[in-house]
């Protein structure tokens, strides 16, 4: 099996996806013969052409409102917004059209073709504006669909499995792991379930649940607590909605302890709909309260990115303060 | 030329502002309807000006009839076509039925130029169990697959955009198909506007926008939406063709629209079409136009009646006559009123639908959602009447998934 980065692994994705069908149009800025600012479309202009693959203006707004409207008549778009910190100006065409599209029209009319890649997430000294994560905005809009790899394998299988969705789905890309994350990939093409969370390892006193680039964070903040005798069951959700509540039920059933970390804002963050559901359905098998271990209410820093971070060691105290409870 | 690297070089400083251009507009049709000196009528057979005409008359007379249903207390809401049926009709006439039309909310002429029934038409507006779009939203919303009409989204030049995406993949498959995008004057200030234009023609599109020019958006006039003249010239900036025509003059639209066509689909290019026309109608059904203008400017529009003005070149032409708009008249009216008493009869979709669509299939979590939805309502059912009706024989409450 070759060895691949994230991008390596995403670009491998697109390829496969374009050359098993022509409808796959990929496209969006500085994506056609440059390959994308990271260069997750490296020759694919070269290889399927420039009506297939193609640098866009400037606009996001239009990017997806011209995707929205190219997965109406058919096609599978494959747009990228070259930051999800830059998707805001797309966030009607999104939220008011991508989401609502086969709702509102009875099923007449669906965009179900539609992927949007972006990269999202700090630890590149981005600041605030090349750093945030803002999957919990479009977890609130039913329609849409949202999905975020930890590692090349993920990227690859999620991304396929995205495009071939029968509805919009959404690709956070963890932008920090495009280069340091690196693994074997299959060559083939496959898919890996939309909705299905991964248990990445076993255990029995706390359960551990993350996504995307904070995963690295937990795994590491597991090695520290298992050698306090903690141990650790970890889960990468890989999906956030339609996220896989029974996989997470069973495995705090199990534990009685639950530690849900991302880098967004702690206010109105993913966690707290885990947190809320997770008491709704385990409530008399908890024993201690679900911890939360996020970014802070504020704006993306950047010179203290590091003390606004996540880390693994603020994972390994909210783990021995839910162990101690 | 798209970029500036041609530009001829000067040594002396002058500002443009665009003055230098003004874009005449393309009349035909005098409001007597006979035409203009000079003027070459398109080829209209007598079966297509029919066609067109009695859309034209259905389109009036849905209005005035759902204008005073809403007015009764029948229908939640309702938007007149009124005073702009020439821009609407006369466009989709110049389309092939297989285009795809884009359309903002008040274009139902366009449906019925392609022949949406007026069972469909009460259906949507009633939001029954027969409603296309499943009782999912407001009137006037419609949308037809089968007529290339794509259903009606609120929010404001969303389908702008959408069009020149639309386009793009119809320029691909290339069976020579094109889409035409219609919006307000008002509706062109949203961004959305200015990236559809310019990707358009950066992508090389066949896709038509068409302004429709009616002078107000809500209560706000033109004049206070912009300061250029119309939106026609915006084009120039976005190296697009363009034209102007009186919006009342359907034999103008026509024949402007339908060689907007011609070129758009044979070189794959975008072109923007500003027809001037007014909204006879208030806004909606919720609006009062008397706060904002006047009778008299209204009365001076009422005299460039676009129904008035082709009616008038159809008699000319020996194709209608008094008792043929009577006759037409009575049976529209009739057909209106039978097909709303059908619709209001019809029950609401079914309590299912609330969850269906949102995904092509029903997620495990919603489809929790329904269940506890539909033990509520059992538990109240004289409180929910129309979530309840489908309860009765449902007694299992497997709702829409098969988790549980």
């Amino acid at each position: 099996m070759p060895k691949m980065n994230m991008l390596q692994a995403i670009n491998n994705a697109l390829d496969i996806a374009m050359a098993a069908d022509d409808k796959v149009i990929c496209f969006g800025e500085d994506v056609g013969i440059f390959g994308g600012v990271f260069r997750a479309t490296s020759h694919l202009q070269e290889k399927y052409g420039r009506a297939r693959c193609f640098n866009t203006p400037l606009v996001e707004q239009g990017i997806i409102g011209f995707a929205n409207g190219l997965a109406a008549q058919g096609s599978t778009p494959v747009a990228e917004i070259q930051f999800a910190d830059y998707i805001f100006p797309a966030f009607d065409q999104i939220v008011n059209e991508s989401a609502k599209f086969r709702y509102r029209s009875g099923d007449l009319f669906n965009v179900g073709g539609l992927t949007i890649r972006t990269p999202y997430g700090g630890g590149i000294s981005g600041g605030l504006y090349h750093s945030q994560s803002p999957e919990a905005y479009f977890a609130h809009t039913p329609g849409l669909k949202i999905a975020v790899p930890r590692n090349p394998h993920q990227a690859k299988g999620l991304l396929l499995a995205a495009i071939r969705d029968p509805n919009p789905v959404l690709f956070f890309e963890p932008k920090r792991l495009y280069r340091a994350s690196t693994g074997e990939v299959p060559e083939e093409d496959y898919q890996l379930p939309l909705g299905q969370a991964e248990i990445v390892k076993e255990g029995g006193d706390i359960t551990l649940l993350a996504w995307g680039a904070q995963m690295e964070m937990v795994e590491k903040a597991a090695e520290l607590a298992e050698k306090e005798g903690v141990s650790c069951e970890i889960i990468d959700l890989r999906t956030i909605v339609p996220w896989d509540i029974d996989t997470v039920v069973d495995s705090v059933l199990k534990t009685g302890r639950l530690v849900v970390t991302h880098e967004a804002p702690l206010t109105g963050g993913f966690a707290g709909e885990i947190a809320a559901t997770i008491q709704e359905r385990c409530f008399l098998y908890l024993e201690s309260p679900i911890a939360r271990v996020t970014g802070l209410d504020t704006p993306f820093p950047l010179t203290l990115e590091k003390e606004y971070m996540p880390d693994h060691l603020k994972v390994f105290e909210a783990i021995k303060q839910s162990m101690a409870f | 030329m798209t970029t500036t690297t041609t530009a001829p070089v000067v040594h002396s400083l002058a500002f443009m502002n665009g003055d230098e251009f003004r874009i005449p507009v393309f009349k035909l049709l005098k409001r007597d309807g006979t035409p203009y000196k000079h003027a070459k009528l398109p080829e209209l057979d007598k079966d297509k000006a029919l066609r067109i005409y009695r859309a034209m008359l259905f389109t009036r007379v849905l209005d005035e009839r759902m204008l005073a249903a809403q007015r009764q207390g029948r229908l939640s809401f309702y938007m007149q076509c009124t005073g702009e049926e020439a821009t609407i009709i006369g466009s989709a006439a110049a389309l092939d039925d297989e285009d795809m039309i884009m359309a903002q909310y008040r274009e139902q002429g366009a449906l019925a130029y392609r022949g949406f029934g007026v069972d469909e038409f009460m259906d949507q507006l009633f939001g029954n169990e027969r409603d296309h779009g499943k009782g999912r939203q407001m009137p006037v919303h419609y949308g037809s697959k089968d007529l290339h009409y794509m259903t009606i989204s609120s929010p404001l030049a969303t389908q702008i955009p959408q069009a020149t995406g639309y386009a793009y993949g119809q320029k691909l498959s290339g069976l020579g198909h094109c889409t035409l995008t219609v919006f307000g004057e008002g509706a062109a200030s949203e961004g959305d506007f200015h990236a559809a234009l310019n990707m358009a023609s950066v992508h090389q599109v066949p896709v038509i926008f068409l302004c429709r020019n009616n002078g107000y958006a809500i209560s706000t006039p033109a004049h206070e939406q912009f300061s250029a003249d119309g939106i026609a010239p915006r084009a120039f900036g976005y190296h697009m063709k363009v034209v102007r025509v009186d919006g009342n003059d359907i034999l103008a639209v026509y024949q402007a629209t339908r060689e907007a066509r011609c070129w758009a689909v044979e070189n794959n290019r975008p072109v923007l079409i500003e027809a001037m026309t007014y909204r006879l109608a208030a806004h909606s059904s919720s609006d009062d136009p008397s706060g904002y203008r006047s009778k008299k400017e209204e009365e001076a529009w009422r005299d460039k009646d676009p129904v008035l003005r082709m009616r008038l070149w159809l008699e000319q032409q020996g194709w209608w006559a008094e008792e043929d708009e009577k006759r037409e008249q009575d049976t529209l009216r009739r057909e209106v009123l039978e097909a709303m008493k059908r619709a209001e009869k019809r029950p609401p979709p079914p309590l299912e639908s609330l969850v269906t669509d949102v995904y092509d299939q029903v997620p495990p979590l919603l489809a929790e959602q329904l269940d506890r939805l539909k033990e509520h309502i059992r538990k109240y059912p004289d409180a929910y009447p129309r979530g309840a009706r489908g309860l009765k024989e449902d007694t299992q409450g497997s709702g829409g998934g098969e988790h549980a």
